[in-house]
């Protein structure tokens, strides 16, 4: 098996060059089935290592370069069950992206399939890599790829502009990142991920540790899109290509949470461990402000990937709540999450693109009724809503009930109330789409404010435009993703499962001494399978909740004046002026980058110092 | 040791987001991009600076001869590598822009707001 470790990164990195130096040679299908086979031969290999990694864990070192007396000088892989997991799921869909894509773009781009299978090795060597430099190199595989992604619509202006405000904004990020590890560099000369964890425990942090830690984890989160660092993710989300967009809801920004969870339990668990109530109250918080900042953006919006960006936003805002826990349990409950989440956000994205490809529209004014002739897609679309809000048995009320029931342990009773809210509000927007779109419910012109971003002006992706049937290959994997969502939460011990896994995940010196000395580590036996009927229960409730909140957004006319009115008075001025700070403008988002960096350094050293 | 490469390096990374935050023109915002992105240059390299040391090129070198850290060399080389990427690509989406909108100017492009 341990021959295998490199391969799904080699495979897709062969593959892409292999397909460029092919692209004149080859005919159309063949390429397209070519890379079909490439992206679904790494998600068997990943999928196999994830297997294996269950049993134990695998340390893999480049070039057999292993360490001596603790010090690592070569590079490793380090493959355990959460990261393989999501290196797993982003192979997938990928996968899924190619066969959506079948015959869509219709201008026989071949950049894109090598653009998405680089962007894919980016992903797997950001999951599986053991050292920090390398964690660094791959996100900027990653991210370079995915702006070129985003902007692929290159006669579109709005396309182009999301892609530059995404590439700013996260260069900045991935910068702050360079420090960081230049700083801990100077500090430790070490760059393995255990070996810096090592150098760093024992002793309390200090100004230089927590200043690091600042900028690693303002870098992460500047992918995973937290406030105030989130505003290039709308703009880049709502204009790349839908089935780009696939991947960047459905598994990147999530990848940008990974790495603080990754980093923290590796490197700064020694150092903070002591101030971990000070840490947990910070990434709490944040994670708070993000899930209701994503939840009130996302209702207003028409524009249908607009509102499925916002809605990334809350969730990403909930599973940082997750991580900042600290808690096996959490993160556990956190993985659960973000995999489940990710098929339900993959599934209504490709929904979206079904629609832009037979009324070449996502403005859901627009689309008003239009739906109707979708009678497959409104199904799923409607799925997607309930998987949203958290509904038995999709695995999202699991990892969501693990995450709630923890931090109501730690003092933190309140975060299910934050999770109710976010998920109440984001499923209640993509129901109310539904509603609209599917079955033409509700009057047309039921907006007090009026979004600027309205969906009109999108091009249809490929050059067919309105079209008059959906092929099979669309709703398809629209289908089979939703249907692993539902499934999920079926799977018999799978919180437990998840458990053992996050338990070896958070313990540093087994880390440690697996990959420095190859020491086994200890086995953790599989806790008591607990029935979560409280988490199903709150997911039945957010969904009939949803409900009334899409009824609410679709005939507001209809309530009594004063509560509309009411309303009206006590929302709308705060919500204007959060619409306001939504301006598109590159500099304003570094500005808020800015803000956050200093903020969260400040919240650190008050706090810890 | 002195503090002053670390004092640059944190100049260049402040004065490079001003220059960001404050730019009316995609092309200086972008080499502005690359201004932040030479302080983490600086900032590696003054890490891994010996005084009195050589350079890591242990051709001629006696073994146990004083030379800088090779790492963090290596560390800035691939640094370069990706801001060359990352400066390509943003030129070329600003000239696209251009292309589409007919400016450069960010206060003008508004496509995306609320």
């Amino acid at each position: 098996m341990d021959s295998l470790t490199p391969l799904p990164l080699a495979v897709s990195l062969l593959g892409a060059a292999g397909l460029t130096a092919l692209r004149g040679v080859l005919g159309r299908r063949v390429f397209e089935l070519a890379a079909v086979a490439v992206s679904a031969a790494v998600a068997l290999l990943l999928a196999a290592l994830l297997v294996a990694s269950i049993e134990a864990p695998i340390v893999y070192w480049f070039g057999d370069w292993t360490p001596v007396d603790g010090v690592a000088l070569g590079i490793s892989f380090v493959i355990e069950p959460l990261g393989a997991a999501l290196a797993t799921l982003a192979a997938v869909l990928v996968t899924a992206s190619f066969v959506f894509t079948w015959r869509f773009f219709d201008n026989a781009e071949h950049l894109f399939h090598v653009l998405m299978l680089v962007f894919l090795a980016g992903m797997v060597g950001f999951a599986l890599t053991g050292d920090l430099f390398t964690l660094f190199v791959f996100f900027e595989l990653m991210s370079v790829s995915a702006f070129s992604l985003a902007g692929y619509k290159t006669e579109e202006e709005g396309s182009l502009q999301g892609a530059l405000n995404f590439a700013v904004t996260n260069s900045i990020g991935a910068f702050l990142i360079l420090a960081g590890i230049g700083l801990l560099y100077g500090r430790t000369g070490a760059l393995n991920l255990a070996q810096l964890g090592e150098a760093l425990a024992g002793a309390p942090p200090d100004g230089l540790v927590i200043t690091s830690f600042v900028f690693l984890v303002t870098g992460y989160l500047v992918k995973a899109a937290a406030v105030p660092f989130h505003f290039w993710l709308a703009d880049a989300y709502a204009t790349a290509p839908t089935s780009v967009c696939v991947l960047f809801a459905g598994v990147l920004s999530e990848l940008g949470l990974y790495a603080v969870a990754r980093v923290y339990w590796t490197v700064f668990d020694g150092a903070f461990a002591g101030h971990l109530p000070a840490l947990r109250a910070i990434v709490i918080g944040l994670g708070t402000l993000t899930a209701l900042v994503g939840a009130a953006m996302c209702f207003p919006q028409r524009h249908i990937k607009r509102l499925l960006a916002f809605a990334t936003v809350s969730h990403v805002g909930l599973l940082l709540i997750g991580v900042g826990i600290f808690t096996p349990t959490a993160l556990a409950g956190t993985f659960i999450y973000i995999v489940t989440d990710g098929l339900v956000k993959a599934s209504l994205f490709f929904c979206t693109g079904i629609l832009l490809h037979r009324l070449a529209s996502v403005d859901e004014l627009g689309c008003d009724g239009l739906g109707a002739v979708m009678p497959l897609t409104r199904v799923l679309f409607v799925l997607g809503g309930l998987g949203v809000a958290g509904l038995y048995p999709f695995g999202t009320y699991l990892g969501k009930s693990l995450i709630e029931d923890e931090a109501a342990v730690l003092g933190y009773p309140w975060v299910t109330g934050v999770f109710i809210a976010a998920s109440v509000v984001t499923a209640g927007a993509v129901l109310r789409v539904a509603a609209r779109v599917f079955w033409g419910v509700g009057p047309g012109d039921a907006y007090d404010i009026k979004s600027e971003a309205e969906g009109d002006e999108v091009q249809p992706e490929g050059s067919r435009g309105g079209s008059g049937s959906t092929p099979a290959s669309m709703w398809a994997m629209a289908a089979l993703l939703i249907a692993a969502a539902f499934v999920s939460g079926l799977i018999p011990q799978l919180a437990g499962r998840v458990e053992v896994a996050a338990e070896h995940f958070v313990d540093r010196r087994a880390y440690a001494d697996l990959v420095l000395a190859g020491v086994p580590p200890p086995e953790v036996g599989l806790p008591p399978a607990e029935s979560s009927f409280k988490g199903a229960l709150i997911g039945l409730a957010s969904a009939v909740a949803a409900g009334m909140i899409a009824a609410a957004g679709l005939w507001h006319m209809r309530l009594p004046r004063t509560i509309t009115r009411g309303a009206t008075a006590l929302l709308g001025p705060p919500f204007a002026r959060l619409r306001a700070l939504h301006s598109g403008h590159v500099g304003d988002y570094v500005a808020w980058l800015t803000v956050g960096v200093a903020v969260l350094g400040g919240l650190m050293a008050v706090m810890m110092g | 040791m002195s503090f002053a490469p670390f004092a640059v390096a944190a100049w260049l990374f402040v004065i490079g987001l001003y220059g960001i935050v404050t730019s009316r023109h995609l092309i200086h915002l972008v080499i502005c991009l690359s201004v932040v992105q030479s302080s983490t240059y600086v900032l590696l390299l003054a890490i891994g600076y010996r005084t009195g040391a050589a350079a890591p090129i242990f051709v001629d070198t006696k073994p146990g001869a004083p030379a800088v850290d090779p790492v963090v060399q290596a560390l800035t080389l691939t640094d370069v590598v990706v801001g060359a990427t990352v400066s390509a690509l943003l030129l070329a989406l600003a000239v696209q822009v251009h292309k589409a909108s007919g400016t450069f100017d960010p206060d003008e492009l508004d496509t995306l707001r609320g």
